[in-house]
């Protein structure tokens, strides 16, 4: 194959990255233990930032993993050890004709893939390398300024809202839901049933 | 296959690979022999005798430490989580290997001596084999790369380093070793949001992210132009110095920040032998719990060489433009004073408890971090 | 100098799974994570893009895409704690009415 002789050491690195990304999202789809699925897609992050980097996008390969894989995960790894998930029982597929349907689904959604591909060609790299810092900066603090500010707005509204659904209520928090309700002279029966669910909650 | 060989660039690959073996052999001597300094400051100031018994004053005491840990007992418990209980350590430790690429050790271009000899002995060398290639040896640089996002790279592998803390302890499968571990890996987090933050007012004066630029920028006055004195960027001559107060904030910030990103006391309740037996390293016994210790060892020294490049000066000192030798001198020197400023304080302060720790994190260094940017913002638009 | 298609069809391939997965998982965060995955595939496609047409905007808007993953994931988190308080249990399939 005379395309071999042509390959270079960035076709490795790709290909390390790439394999080592799909056998790691493939452990994400087929592990029990959540765990395991969350250091899955650890490693499909840390390959990616590698893919960032082969592509000259330094800037966006180190948000990747400060932002990904140092704080999302880490995220998402408290939560399953704070809920202590334990591994799945197998339970009975309810569906099980769906596994056959799947298979040549797939195959035929790689096929449309390649089609689409051999259309794109292979068009060479551009000459201006945009992945540095300063040119990053430079697009984002003057063209794209308000997505930048819509951002900063998103994520105190996320703050804010995580913090509100997912804490326990507290005794004076109760007290003041049964007294707002007595007061709107609510029926006494739904008083004290929601108060019971609040206290069991 | 050739063009597979043609397509590497090995002077570059080999000087790299080079460069990497003897930082990281500089940074295993270094830590092996803050661990006996640790213990003989600490002995100093608690008035007894640290270890003196192995070698004189007790200076091989590191390699007996380490042959006692290879030769100890690898316990596993029964009930640990196998394949993660082994690979925590490992975890743990490479991210924090892995920072030493950007450590800016000397000036650029420093003079070798010999280096013509040496670089027509590669020459020839290589023309024999057939590679032809054309180093240029007579300067080197000191650094193993120049990153273009070297600050943002340090603190990735910082968070990295999270991930081995709190897969040990839930690994481990022990009340003990599962809140100690959370309780660090919160604590890290946290404050690793000050640390970010209280760079960012360096970052104001440096204008670049790279490591080695921030470091050449402040070699001004003599090379004394460091950052905590004000910097490069508010200005010429005096006016400058105003930059130095955010940047005395930050340098605060920035200390504090690091001693309990790096778990030490007084922020290391999570692994306080008298509050949870050792945290998530209670189930870790010989050669994993040294390479946790050398972990936390190796995030001190990456600590404390980004305050003294950012904050210091790095390799800067008087004198630095007619012997650029004593450039690794300097550097060495603030960073063994940090790491001094490290064991002083641990033999100095009492615990924070874990409630107080937190909420002095999120509630006064966070908004004091920002503060400061915003002041480090005001100062380099007034100055300048 | 490696091609497009290859990037591209790599984050084909790790969307489909990150599909594939988001219809095969029972446990709610387990079915995050692929979203996650999808948003990361995503990711390559543009700064893949972004290189190869020599604009920065791909990177921009990779930017706005993980600051967006990171506040989806933190209140998706926060509702499946809230929904774990109540119904015990992570698995999907028996949440399927608003009555517990």
């Amino acid at each position: 194959m005379e395309q071999f002789a042509q390959i270079q050491v960035s076709h490795l690195f790709f290909l390390a990255f790439a394999s080592l990304a799909v056998v790691a999202a493939f452990n994400v789809i087929l592990q029990r233990n959540p765990i395991y699925s969350a250091i899955g897609l650890i490693v499909v992050m840390c390959c990616l930032a590698g893919l960032f980097l082969t592509l000259a996008a330094e800037f966006i390969a180190a948000i990747q993993i400060i932002v990904y894989a140092g704080a999302i995960m880490v995220l998402f790894v408290f939560v399953i050890m704070l809920l202590n998930v334990r591994e799945e029982d197998a339970k009975a597929d309810r569906q099980k004709y769906l596994k056959f349907l799947a298979v040549p689904l797939f195959l035929a959604m790689i096929a449309e893939v390649m089609a689409v591909l051999k259309t794109v060609g292979n068009p060479t790299a551009s000459e201006t390398v945009p992945g540095t810092v300063e040119s990053v900066a430079e697009g984002m603090f003057t063209n794209y300024v308000l997505p930048f500010e819509a951002t900063s707005v998103l994520i105190l509204m996320a703050i804010v809202g995580s913090m509100m659904l997912a804490r326990r209520e507290s005794k004076e928090e109760t007290d003041d839901i049964e007294a707002a309700l007595t007061a709107a002279n609510q029926p006494t029966e739904i008083v004290e049933e929601s108060s019971e669910e609040e206290v069991h909650a | 296959m050739s063009s597979l060989i043609n397509s590497i660039d090995f002077p570059f690959v080999l000087g790299a690979l080079i460069k990497v073996v003897i930082f990281w052999i500089t940074i295993m001597i270094i830590c092996a022999y803050a661990v006996y300094a640790e213990r003989r400051v600490l002995a100093v100031i608690q008035n007894r005798l640290g270890p003196n018994r192995v070698g004189w004053q007790g200076l091989l005491q590191p390699f007996a430490d380490l042959i006692k840990f290879i030769f100890k007992e690898d316990i596993i418990p029964m009930s640990v989580n196998r394949a993660l209980y082994v690979m925590a350590p490992i975890i743990s430790l490479i991210p924090a290997m892995m920072v030493l690429i950007v450590y800016p050790f000397g000036p650029s271009d420093l003079p070798l001596p010999g280096g013509e000899i040496l670089s027509q002995l590669v020459n020839d060398l290589s023309t024999k084999l057939g590679l032809g290639w054309n180093v240029d040896l007579r300067t080197i640089n000191l650094y193993v790369t120049s990153f273009n996002v070297g600050i943002l790279y340090v603190f990735a592998m910082t968070g990295l380093g999270v991930y081995g803390i709190f897969i040990a302890g839930w690994a481990s499968n022990s009340k003990y070793s599962l809140l100690g571990g959370l309780r660090s890996s919160a604590q890290m987090v946290s404050y690793e949001l000050g640390l970010s933050l209280s760079v960012v007012a360096v970052l104001l004066m440096a204008g670049t992210l790279d490591l080695v630029k921030i470091v050449e920028q402040q070699s001004g006055w003599y090379g004394m132009r460091w950052n905590i004195f004000g910097g490069t960027s508010a200005g010429e001559g005096l006016s400058s110095l105003a930059m130095a107060i955010p940047a005395i904030f930050a340098f605060f910030i920035y200390l504090v920040s690091a001693i309990a990103e790096t778990n030490r006391i007084p922020f290391d309740l999570p692994e306080a032998e008298t509050e949870l037996v050792a945290g998530f390293h209670t189930e870790y016994s010989a050669l994993k719990f040294a390479l946790f210790f050398i972990a936390e060892y190796v995030n001190m020294t990456t600590v404390s060489v980004l305050a003294a490049s950012l904050f210091l000066g790095g390799w800067n000192g008087p004198f630095i433009n007619v012997f650029p030798w004593l450039g690794p001198i300097y550097f060495l020197a603030k960073v063994f004073f940090f790491l001094f400023l490290y064991i002083w304080l641990r033999g100095t302060l009492p615990r924070l408890r874990y409630d107080q720790l937190m909420s002095f994190g999120w509630k006064f260094l966070l908004p004091a971090a920002l503060l400061n940017i915003a002041l480090a913002a005001i100062i380099a638009v007034l100055v300048y | 100098m490696v091609p497009l298609s290859w990037y591209l069809a790599l984050s084909a391939v790790l969307f489909t799974i990150g599909v594939a997965g988001v219809l095969i998982q029972r446990n709610a965060i387990v079915l995050f994570m692929c979203i996650e995955l999808m948003l990361n595939s995503v990711n390559l496609t543009l700064v893949a893009f972004s290189r190869f047409l020599g604009d920065v905007t791909g990177q921009l808007f990779v930017f706005i895409v993980m600051v967006v993953a990171a506040a989806e994931a933190a209140v998706g988190l926060a509702i499946i704690i809230a929904l774990f308080r109540t119904r015990e249990t992570l698995n999907v399939d028996e949440a399927d009415l608003l009555k517990l």
